[in-house]
Parts: C-alpha cells; structure tokens; sequence
C-alpha cells in the first residue's frame, strides 16, 4: 500500500515540480505540501491526469496555527475511485493573502469554500458567491480561530417588550472554566517550578 | 384575453416546512411554477459542534457525533473512533469488530427506514411511513439495549464498545431479521410499482454519474447513478471484509433509482446482519491496554493502579500522539469522513466533521434547475438531508 502511494507521490512531484514543495506519507495517507499559487493547476492536473483521476473533491477546510506566520493551512482532499486513492493537498495562507478559488476545478468547492471563509475568514480569490454560510445573518467575526473564545460575544433572546429577537454581549452566570488535567510528566510541555535548576546543572 | 407579462419572483420556502426535513430555508427564483434558482440558506441548526470538540476530550467528543446526524449515530461515532484508534494504533478485538458491524448495519436500516419513508409521506403516501416507524421503535429497542439511550447512544468507545451486549440480545437481533423482510415487502408493495409514487418520482432530480463526482456525492447520490462505489468493499474497515453483501446500483440516477437502491440495500444489511450473528466470536469487546480503556467496576476494587487509570482518563482523558489522519465510513447516507489533527494532549487540536449530506445539499440547485416546485420536495426527500450534520 504504501510503496504504491510513494509511488504516486512521486509522479505527482516529478509531473507539477512547481506546484508540490515536498510529500509526506503518514499511516498510510499521502499529502503532497504545494504552493498556494499553483493549486489550481495542482489540482487540474490530478483531476484530469489518467495515473490519479481525482474526479471527487471530499472535503476543503482551514486548519488554524496561529503561533505561525502563514497561520492557516487549507487542505484539499481527494478521492480517486478508478484508482481507489485518497491524495490530501495542504496550502499556507495568512488572513491578507486570498487563495485561489477552487470553485472552476471542482463545483463541490463553492460552499467548503464558503464555510472556510466563515469559520477562519480565509479568502478565495475568484470564488462568485463568498458569502458567509453556517453563522447567522449578519454575524461578525470568524469562529473556529483559535483566538475566538468558546462563548462566542454576543447572544440572542426574544424580547416581549420590542417583540423581536435582540443581541446581547454574553453574560455568564459562571465564568468559563478551562481546568489543565494535563499530567505533568505526560505529553505537558510547560515548565515546573525548580526544573530550570536541572538544566543550569547539565549545561 | 390579451397577453399576461409574468415576471419573475422570489419565494421563501422553510425554515419551518413539514418537507424541508428540519430546518432548511430555500430561498426559490420562480418562474410561474418553475424553479429557476435555488439558493438553500443553512446553518440554523449551527452548534459549533468542531470548536467544542476542540475543547473537550477524545471521549466526550463521541456524544456530539451522535447528534450530527440524528437518524445514523453510531455510523459516525464509527468514524470518529476509527480516527482516534488509527492515531493510537489500537487493535480492536474481533467481538467489538463485530459488534461494530453489526450495530453500523442496525443502525443502516433505521436510517433508510427513516429516509425512504419520509420521502414517501411527502409525495403523498401516508401508511408506509407508520409501519416503518414501528420497526424503527425495535431498533431503538436495541440501540438502549446495549447503551442504555434509545437515540444517543455513544456506545463505540476508542478502543472498542463501551460494554458487552446484554445477554439474549443476539437471539432477538436474529429472531427480528426473521420478520423484518415481511415488512419491506410491504412497503414495496405500497410504494413500488405505485403508479402516483412512480409519477412523483422517476425522472426527477437527474444527476450523471460524471456531475455527481464533480460535486462530491458519495452513497447512495452516487450509486444511484451507475458508479458501483461503496467503502464497505472497496477501502474495508473492521470485518466488512469478511461479509458477504452486494452494492445495489441504480442506471438512470432518478429520485426513483436511489428509493430503489435503498430498499435493496436494507435486505443487504440484513444478510451482515445475519452473518454477524452466526459468526461472532467470544473474548473481550474492547482492547485492554489500560491507558486508553478504562478498567473494569470489578478490578479497580481491589487494583491500586486500575483506580489510577479510571481516575486519570475520566479526568484528563487519555492523550493521542501527535498527527493528523482521514478516516471515512460508508455511513447510510454516504462517506462520512472525520479529519483529526492530535497535538499530543488529550484534546483534538481540530477535528473537521465531512458529512455527505453537505454536498448533497449544496448541488440543490443544480438538481432541481428546470423542475417543478413540487417536484423539489421530491428531491429533498431523496438527497436523505438532516441537518444536524450539515450545520454541524
């Protein structure tokens, strides 16, 4: 399984040098890293191309790492059923820079498209209907960032005075809770008090 | 009478309408009766279902999977488990392998029950859907048999099911299969060669086999246009290897040829169904490496360190190695995929949810240019829609 997937890697690679910087395989999947301005050659060329023939387009969505630069990754997932071949495509883009729109390679494109631009306001360059999908109307902000809180900002009741449904900034009858389980000498990577001593000595 | 200019207009239609399956709003271009443009307004349902994933551990994410898709809960905790074992690199027993399968297929026949039926009731056909309903009752029946919830059960845990299946569960599984087939028939002879349901329904909502992959359909949307694909055969999870099952596959890609192909396809679940009985194996449900699973009620009386496992993985939960996987089940209403990124913490760093109807839905237009506004109802029935999973 894996030799045939090295395999495709590399023909991808060698076909869209490019388009592709490096490929990965891990348990088993293939993900070819590529360059945000070439993705939409990228991408014909694995949809059309008879060696890979991903006619389907499964799922488009942002990934947010907000400690980095380029803080959102898109990932692009492919499914071949001539070849019964998943091929997963991840792209860099930061809130300013638009991404090509998919929306002319695969019509499954235009509301992933969309539902990314809500949920991290990432921009597709070219896509015709980029309006917010999933979030009400007239919601601001983009929810899935990591620096939008749990609880959002505001919420929404019926008021019978005005009769209509007003927004209001949250209120929490209990402030939002977010305990650390972590164990301290399992997988927590924060330093413990006295432990900054052990490294002075080694060094 | 002198000519009449008839302009375009717009028409709402939902959120709140007995045929849009919960709370699709469709904002309809109308030329006199025919649909011009349709533009489906979704997200009312919307419950941040990713971000609180992202906040809670790798078990108490399992319940939201139930209540993406209301209608076919442990198909996507099926997912969901896969994900997180494939990470973990988990072996699951053969019994809970076949525990699995067998609830999967269960719970494969409720949904199409659910599906079929309701699609009937909206072109017209009242009984069917009662008798159905029925049936759904037993398998509810079942599903709290072995979790105690009718509904959302969170019954697949990481690393197996949660508990064995009580005892006589089996021999009433096999005794229902004996008289469910009655039942289809039934319905086939009310719905099948039905002359008004025929009407409502062959022709309608058309889709080839090359524009359903361009819009990502997956199940029985893209069965039922010729393509012969189902994961349960082509990438085998669990023991569907083992089974002995057929694809039915639809030619003209009509709302008729998936009712069709759904009929058929709860006859096929009910042969796993039947194999998983005859075949399932003794020996534990769930894996035992006690850093995942918790440990039995029984050991931790007298176990110091099972005390400590339950204590830790019902506080901090267990902690997955860093990586990302794909993973997606042939769910009733089409591949269902769970995304998982893990950063080694107990919690998933994200969890992307694809869900089939999503893509479904958004070829509504598509689907539906040209037709009739009751012939949209038609199609709603047929795209299978619930929108727990689409607004996610």
């Amino acid at each position: 399984m894996d030799e045939a997937l090295i395999e495709l890697g590399e023909y991808i690679a060698a076909a869209q040098p490019d388009a592709v910087n490096s490929t990965t395989i891990e348990h088993g999947q293939l993900t070819l890293h590529a360059n945000a301005a070439d993705v939409a050659k990228l991408l014909t060329f694995l949809r059309d191309d008879s060696n890979c023939q991903m006619k389907i387009l499964t799922d488009l969505f942002g990934i947010d790492w907000p400690e980095r630069e380029l803080r959102f990754d898109v990932v692009y997932n492919l499914l071949s059923m001539t070849h019964n071949q998943r091929v997963r495509i991840k792209i860099q883009t930061d809130e300013r820079t638009p991404v090509p729109t998919m929306t002319t390679v695969y019509s499954a494109a235009g509301w992933f498209e969309r539902e990314a631009w809500d949920m991290y306001g990432i921009m597709f360059d070219g896509n015709p209907d980029l309006r917010r999908l999933l979030t009400d109307y007239g919601f601001e902000g983009h929810p899935m960032r990591k620096d939008f809180p749990l609880t959002g900002y505001v919420e929404l009741r019926y008021d019978d005075e005005q009769k209509r449904v007003v927004y209001e900034p949250v209120q929490l009858t209990q402030e939002f809770r977010s305990f650390d389980f972590e164990s301290p000498w399992e997988g927590a990577n924060y330093v413990l008090p006295g432990d900054e001593k052990a490294e002075e000595g080694a060094s | 009478m002198g000519e009449v200019q008839i302009s375009n207009y717009t028409m709402n239609l939902g959120p709140q309408h007995p045929a849009a399956h919960g709370v699709l709003r469709l904002v309809l271009e109308m030329d006199g009766e025919v649909i011009e443009r349709a533009d489906p307004h979704v997200g009312l349902l919307h419950r941040g279902t990713e971000k609180l994933i992202e906040h809670k551990t790798y078990l108490q994410s399992i319940p939201y999977f139930d209540r993406l898709d209301y209608v076919s809960m442990m198909c996507q905790e099926h997912s969901f488990v896969l994900a997180a074992e494939k990470l973990l690199g988990l072996e699951v027993p053969q019994r809970g392998q076949y525990i699995r399968v067998m609830f999967s297929e269960l719970t494969r026949i409720m949904n199409h029950l659910m599906n079929v039926l309701s699609q009937a009731m909206d072109v017209g056909a009242m009984t069917p859907m009662l008798w159905g309903f029925e049936q759904r009752e037993i398998l509810m029946e079942f599903y709290e048999r072995v979790s105690g919830a009718r509904m959302h059960a969170a019954y697949f845990r990481v690393g197996g099911v949660h508990r064995d299946l009580p005892a006589g569960l089996l021999e009433d599984i096999a005794d229902w299969c004996e008289t469910f087939p009655k039942i289809i028939e039934d319905i086939e002879t009310m719905l099948t060669e039905n002359r008004i349901f025929k009407q409502r329904n062959v022709n309608i909502g058309v889709i080839s086999h090359e524009d359903a992959m361009d819009w990502g359909f997956s199940g029985v949307m893209i069965r039922g246009s010729g393509a012969a694909w189902d994961l349960r055969k082509s990438q085998p999870y669990e023991v569907y290897d083992k089974m002995d099952f057929d694809i039915p596959v639809g030619v003209h890609g009509d709302c008729y040829d998936r009712y069709v192909c759904r009929i058929e396809e709860m006859y096929q679940s009910l042969r796993i169904i039947k194999q998983c009985i005859a075949q399932m194996p003794d020996g534990p449900v769930s894996a035992t490496e006690h850093k995942v699973v918790p440990p039995s009620r029984a050991e931790m009386k007298s176990s110091m360190e099972a005390l400590i496992h339950h204590f830790k993985l019902f506080t901090e939960g267990f902690s997955v190695p860093a990586g990302e996987v794909y993973t997606a089940v042939e769910a009733p209403k089409g591949e269902f995929g769970v995304h998982l990124v893990a950063d080694g913490s107990s919690k998933p760093y994200r969890c992307k949810i694809k869900s089939p109807a999503y893509s479904h839905l958004q070829a509504f237009d598509f689907l539906t240019k040209g037709h009739m506004l009751a012939d949209s109802v038609a199609v709603i029935g047929t795209l299978d829609i619930v929108f727990g999973e689409i607004d996610r």
